[in-house]
């Protein structure tokens, strides 16, 4: 019985990887770009099948919230704007047949090479112990957090997180410096089925990513997860011609942007002056702490997802002297 | 051990594809999935690294920074798409520009 049901999870296994990896291969093979990216998102979703499969529940709930689902927005609104054609205004020259085979070539020599390197690492590493699981379960306790996930992201490994921040920052203010956001959406083109149904999903959205974030203290979801969630309803909410009133576009925007990085910053330079380490949280209130954390970072994850689909800074930020919209004076004539 | 050891593979092989995709394909958006799906394959090979215990629950560290990873490669794309887009407004192209006669006027 035991043999059987390996057999079948092997064979499911196998199913998966194979699927995954042709269409990987069709997607980047496909001809039409449009059929690529949708190909793409399914490859997302299946992907987060495999992690629950590896027993790594956040990350297939990342995968299907950020890797799927944001990133299939972000490359279908960046294909609206370039089109699928691949337009050059030069003449192409032919490549020779070395140049052809320079890549096919590349891949051979260095793909198997990387290959012997992490079997024979493999093999040194069965002997260990698996991972640093036993590590984190020992320390949960004084973590502040009962999900070994959360801790490891909110406390032990805090300043990765606290960079990823600031990594998500910059990419915002990349994109805002290099466009200007353009509406997703015409103000006659919105359909009123797309209203009634964002009236009915957006305070679902709302409460399920509530559930997320407050789940992640115990259990599989956490900030970023439940910061997709809500950064796809406030994309919703822009498609059904929501914008936010122009008085808002400027101070109250930025600080709900930046709000998550300087919450974390702050408390890990307090940290740094109380005890010495920055985010080494005195342990009554690491869990108050984590949470506090985790909710400002929510809300500011999702604003800057949703602004870096729409992409590019908001548009009464141009210095267009006679723009008519009804921005504060003091602002202005900065 | 042995699901693992799959995982890891296959980990490499889409890691591969979207290397050589990279290389070959022509349009920017194109290589900025391939560039997606090298990174599914690194994550793929990590998080199979620390399944390799028998209680079926992955190793929480790999996990949190493979976390860290996806959000890192989401601003990777929206920074790319945001460069392509601004490539295609200045020069009208899809694709790089292969001679050296063709840099950005």
């Amino acid at each position: 019985m035991a043999t059987l049901t390996m057999e079948l999870t092997l064979i499911f296994d196998l199913i998966l990887l194979f699927t995954l990896i042709s269409m990987a291969w069709l997607l980047l093979a496909s001809t039409d770009l449009f059929r690529a990216v949708v190909l793409f998102i399914a490859f997302g979703l299946l992907l987060s099948l495999a992690w629950v499969r590896l027993g790594a529940a956040d990350v297939a709930l990342a995968e299907a919230a950020i890797g799927a689902g944001i990133t299939g927005a972000l490359l279908l609104v960046g294909l609206g704007r370039l089109g699928s054609a691949e337009r050059c205004r030069f003449t192409r020259v032919p490549l020779t047949f070395l140049q052809r085979l320079s890549a096919p070539l590349l891949i051979g020599i260095m793909i198997p090479s990387i290959t012997l390197i992490l079997v024979l690492e493999l093999r040194l590493l069965a002997d260990v112990a698996p991972g640093q699981q036993g590590l984190v379960n020992a320390l949960l306790d004084i973590s502040g957090s009962g999900h070994g996930v959360t801790a490891v992201l909110m406390n032990f490994r805090a300043w990765d997180t606290l960079l990823e921040k600031g990594v998500l920052l910059l990419a915002l203010i990349t994109i805002w410096s290099l466009d200007q956001a353009r509406p997703l959406v015409h103000e006659d083109e919105i359909s009123p089925q797309l209203t009634g149904l964002a009236r009915l999903l957006l305070p679902i959205v709302i409460i399920v990513a509530g559930f997320v974030l407050w789940q992640g203290a115990h259990a599989p979801g956490g900030a970023f997860q439940a910061g997709a969630l809500l950064s796809a309803g406030i994309l919703l909410a822009t498609l059904v011609g929501y914008t936010l009133p122009a008085r808002r576009q400027r101070l109250s925007l930025r600080l709900l942007l930046t709000a998550g990085f300087w919450v974390f910053l702050l408390i890990a330079a307090t940290t740094l002056l109380t005890s010495g380490y920055p985010l080494s949280y005195p342990q009554p209130l690491a869990g108050g702490l984590i949470l506090l954390i985790e909710l400002v970072a929510t809300a500011s994850i999702a604003t800057i997802l949703a602004a870096v689909v729409v992409g590019g800074h908001p548009p009464d930020n141009l210095s267009v002297p006679e723009d008519d919209s009804s921005a504060s004076p003091k602002k202005r004539r900065k | 051990m042995s699901m693992a050891l799959l995982y890891a593979g296959s980990g490499i092989i889409l890691f591969s594809i979207g290397l050589h995709a990279l290389l070959v394909r022509r349009h920017l958006l194109r290589k900025i999935l391939a560039a997606n799906i090298m990174g599914s394959g690194v994550f793929m090979v990590f998080i199979a690294m620390g399944a390799r215990g028998d209680a079926g629950v992955a190793d929480p560290v790999p996990q949190a920074m493979v976390l860290t990873g996806i959000v890192v490669s989401l601003c990777f794309t929206a920074v790319a798409i945001v460069l392509a887009v601004r490539i295609n407004h200045l020069t009208g192209c899809t694709t790089l520009a292969i001679d050296e006669e063709s840099a950005i006027d």
